[in-house]
C-alpha cells in the first residue's frame, strides 16, 4: 500500500489549482493520497478535497504564519502516515516549503517536475534542467520521495469521493513569522500563473509606452504583463514580471513577445508556451525562430490594431 | 557578526547545452563557467550587511580547484576569506548531499548569518538554502527582496504570488536572495589588489551519496516551425485567425 502525502495551498476556503493538480498527480501513483491544508478556511478547503482525489484530508492549525513550523507539521504526516513520497506544486509556497519538509526527512528534492510515473517500487521523475535547455529523467533512491511539480501540467482529478478530514494542532515552535502580506494592487495576475501573457522589450523604447501592452493584457481578460530582463534592468519595469532564466519560467496558452530579440535566457523561460506569437520590426530576429506566427512590424502600429481586434473578438463573444 | 556566503559555479547562462555520449550528463566541451546570478547577489548583501554591521564575510562553495578565480573575484568585491571545499563533481551532487556539505561546514564558522542564492541555476533546484537552514535548525526565509538587521533581528519581505510577505525573525539566520534585493558591484582596482592577499582555504570533506539517479538526459523536443502571418497592423486579421482556428488558443 502506498501513500503520498500532498500540500494543498488554499486561499479563504478554496483550494489553489495548482495543488488540486498535485493531487491529480498523486491519485495516478498511489493507492492512497493524503492532504494537509492550513491557514485560515482550510477546514473547507479539506471537505472539498475528497472530489479531486484526497482519501484524507489533515488540516493543521496555527502554522499558517510560520514556515519552518508548518514543515514540521507536514513531515510530521509524512512520517504518521509512512507516505512513500511527497508532493507540492512549484508555487511560491510549495517551493519554500518542499525543502523544508525534505530535508527534516533526510532526503533529497525533485523540484518543478513535469511528469511523475511509477517504476517497480519507487517513482521515475522527468524535470528541466539548465532552465529547460535539458529535459532529465531521474530515479531516486530517497527514502521518501520529495518533489514539486511544474504547474499547468498535471491534470485534475474529478471522481466521487469524499475525504476524511481530520484536525491536528500543529507545532508551537516558530522561527520566523509572518507578520504582513501586501496584496498585489488590483489583483493582477501573476505572471507565472496567467494562461496568457503578454510581454514587452526594449523595442517599446520607454516606460510609458507599456500602455500599449498593458491595454493588450487588458483586451484578452486574462492576461499578465511580462518583460524582457533588459527593461526591468532599466527600471522600466518591476523585477516580478521578468520572464526568462533569472526571472520567471512561463508556460501559458499563449504568449506574446513584442520589442523582444529573444535571447537564449529569456527564451529558457517561456519556450514550453503552448503558442509563441512574436511582434518584431526585425525579420531577423532571433524570436521569429521559435514563434509560432509572427508579425514584422512597428509595434506602436501593430498593436493598437491587435488590441481593438482582440476587444471585437470578445465582444462578439 | 559572523556572515557567510554560499556561491556555486555553474555553467553560463549564454550555455548552448549539449547532451554527452553517455545519454546522461551535460558534454562540457567548451562550456564557460560563473557564479550563479542569484549567489552574486548574495555575496553583495554579505558585505553590504558588514560594511553597515561590522564582522566577517567568508564566501563559501563546494566545487572545483578551478573555480578559485570566481572566488577571488568574490574577495575583490569585499568578502574576507573563501573556503573552498574542493570538489571535482560538485554539478552531479544532489540537494541533499550538497546541504549537509555545506552545513557542516557553516557549523564549524560559527556563523550568524548566511546568504544563500535563490536558486543555482544549473539543476535549478531552490533547495539548498531552505534544507541548510533545517538542518542547523536556523530561521529562514526565501525568495528575500528586503532585509534589515537590528542587533540580533531580522525583518525580511518575500515575494510570492500574494504579494509581499514580511517576516519577523532573530539571528542566526538563513536568507536567500532574490533579484532585487542588491545590485553586485564591480570589482575596483584596489578591491583586486586586495584580493590577493585575502585567504583562500582549500578543504578537503567526504560527500555523501547521491538519492537522484539521472536515467536520461535530453534535449526538449524542437517547436514545430513557425511562420510569419505578415507585416503590420495588416497582418492582424490573419493573426487572429490563425490563433483563432488553426491554434485554438482565442
Ligand atoms: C546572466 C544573464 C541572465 C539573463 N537573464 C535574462 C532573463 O531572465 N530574461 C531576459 O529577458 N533576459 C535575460 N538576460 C538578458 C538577455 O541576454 C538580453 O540582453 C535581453 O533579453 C534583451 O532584452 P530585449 O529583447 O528586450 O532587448 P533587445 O535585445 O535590445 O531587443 C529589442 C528588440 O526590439 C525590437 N524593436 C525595436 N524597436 C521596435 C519597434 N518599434 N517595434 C517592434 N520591435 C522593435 C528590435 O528589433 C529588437 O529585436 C540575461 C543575461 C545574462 C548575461
Ligand atoms: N556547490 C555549492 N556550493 C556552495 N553553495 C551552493 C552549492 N550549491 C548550491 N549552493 C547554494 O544554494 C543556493 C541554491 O542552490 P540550489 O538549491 O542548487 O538551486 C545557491 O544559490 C547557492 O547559494
Amino acid at each position: 500500500m502506498s501513500t503520498i502525502v500532498v500540500f494543498v495551498e488554499q486561499v479563504g476556503g478554496a483550494p489553489r489549482r495548482s495543488g488540486l493538480e498535485a493531487l491529480g498527480a498523486a491519485r495516478g501513483v498511489a493507492d492512497s493520497v493524503v492532504a494537509v491544508v492550513t491557514g485560515e478556511g482550510a477546514e473547507s478547503a479539506a471537505g472539498a478535497l475528497g472530489t479531486h482525489g484526497a482519501d484524507k484530508a489533515v488540516v493543521v492549525g496555527g502554522a499558517g504564519t510560520c514556515p519552518d513550523a508548518l514543515a514540521t507539521d507536514v513531515a510530521n504526516a509524512c512520517k504518521e502516515h509512512s507516505a512513500k513520497a511527497f508532493l507540492a506544486a512549484a508555487t511560491g509556497a510549495g517551493r519554500d516549503l518542499a525543502p523544508r519538509v525534505a530535508a527534516q526527512l533526510d532526503c533529497t528534492l525533485f523540484s518543478d517536475c513535469t511528469a511523475l510515473e511509477k517504476s517497480g517500487d519507487g517513482f521515475t521523475v522527468q524535470r528541466p534542467w539548465l532552465a529547460g535547455k535539458l529535459v532529465a529523467t531521474l530515479g531516486s533512491t530517497a527514502p521518501v520521495l520529495c518533489a514539486t511539480l511544474r504547474r499547468n501540467t498535471f491534470p485534475v482529478t474529478e471522481r466521487g469521493g469524499k475525504a476524511e478530514v481530520v484536525q491536528v494542532s500543529g507545532t508551537t515552535d516558530f522561527k520566523a513569522v509572518l507578520k504582513d502580506v501586501a496584496a498585489k494592487t488590483g489583483g493582477s495576475l501573476d505572471v507565472s500563473e496567467a494562461p496568457v501573457v503578454v510581454s514587452g522589450g526594449r523595442g517599446m523604447q520607454a516606460p510609458e509606452n507599456f500602455k500599449l501592452i498593458e491595454d493588450l493584457a487588458a483586451a484578452f481578460g486574462n492576461a499578465a504583463v511580462g518583460a524582457s530582463r533588459a527593461v526591468v534592468d532599466m527600471g522600466w519595469r518591476p523585477h516580478g514580471e521578468q520572464v526568462g532564466q533569472t526571472g520567471k519560467t512561463v508556460s501559458p496558452q499563449l504568449y506574446v513577445a513584442v520589442g523582444i530579440s529573444g535571447a537564449i535566457q529569456h527564451l529558457a523561460g517561456m519556450k514550453t508556451a503552448k503558442v509563441i506569437v512574436a511582434i518584431n520590426k526585425d525579420p531577423e530576429a532571433p524570436i521569429f525562430k521559435l514563434a509560432d506566427y509572427g508579425i514584422v512590424g512597428d509595434a506602436f502600429e501593430v498593436l493598437p490594431a491587435l488590441t481593438a481586434a482582440v476587444q471585437e473578438l470578445r465582444k462578439q463573444g | 557578526m559572523k556572515i557567510v556566503a554560499c556561491v556555486k559555479r555553474v555553467p553560463t547562462t549564454e550555455t548552448q547545452a549539449k547532451v554527452a555520449a553517455d545519454g546522461t550528463s551535460l558534454d562540457t566541451t567548451g562550456v564557460q563557467y560563473m557564479l550563479s546570478f542569484y549567489d552574486e547577489i548574495a555575496v553583495e548583501k554579505a558585505v553590504q550587511v558588514k560594511e553597515a554591521a561590522g564582522g566577517e564575510v567568508t564566501v563559501l562553495s563546494l566545487g572545483p580547484v578551478d573555480g578559485t578565480k570566481e572566488m577571488r573575484e568574490c574577495l575583490a568585491k569585499g568578502a574576507d576569506r573563501v573556503v573552498l571545499v574542493k570538489d571535482e563533481q560538485w554539478h552531479t551532487r544532489d540537494a541533499r548531499a550538497t546541504a549537509r556539505v555545506l552545513a557542516d561546514q557553516i557549523r564549524a564558522l560559527g556563523a550568524d548569518l548566511v546568504f544563500f542564492g535563490r536558486v543555482a541555476t544549473d539543476r535549478d533546484n531552490a533547495a539548498v538554502g531552505p534544507m541548510v537552514a533545517t538542518m542547523l535548525g536556523m530561521a529562514c526565509v526565501t525568495d528575500v527582496v528586503e532585509f534589515e538587521l537590528d542587533g540580533t533581528n531580522v525583518t525580511a519581505k518575500r515575494e510570492s504570488e500574494a504579494g509581499i510577505e514580511t517576516y519577523t525573525l532573530s539571528t542566526p539566520a538563513v536568507i536567500t536572495c532574490q533579484k532585487g534585493l542588491a545590485e553586485p558591484r564591480y570589482a575596483g582596482l584596489k578591491g583586486i589588489m586586495a584580493a590577493k592577499k585575502k585567504p583562500l582555504d582549500e578543504v578537503e570533506c567526504a560527500v555523501e551519496a547521491n538519492q537522484v539517479e539521472v536515467k536520461n538526459l535530453a534535449l526538449p523536443p524542437a517547436r514545430s516551425a513557425g511562420r510569419i502571418v505578415g507585416e503590420g497592423a495588416a497582418a492582424v486579421p490573419a493573426l487572429l485567425d490563425a490563433l483563432r482556428n488553426e491554434a485554438k488558443v482565442l
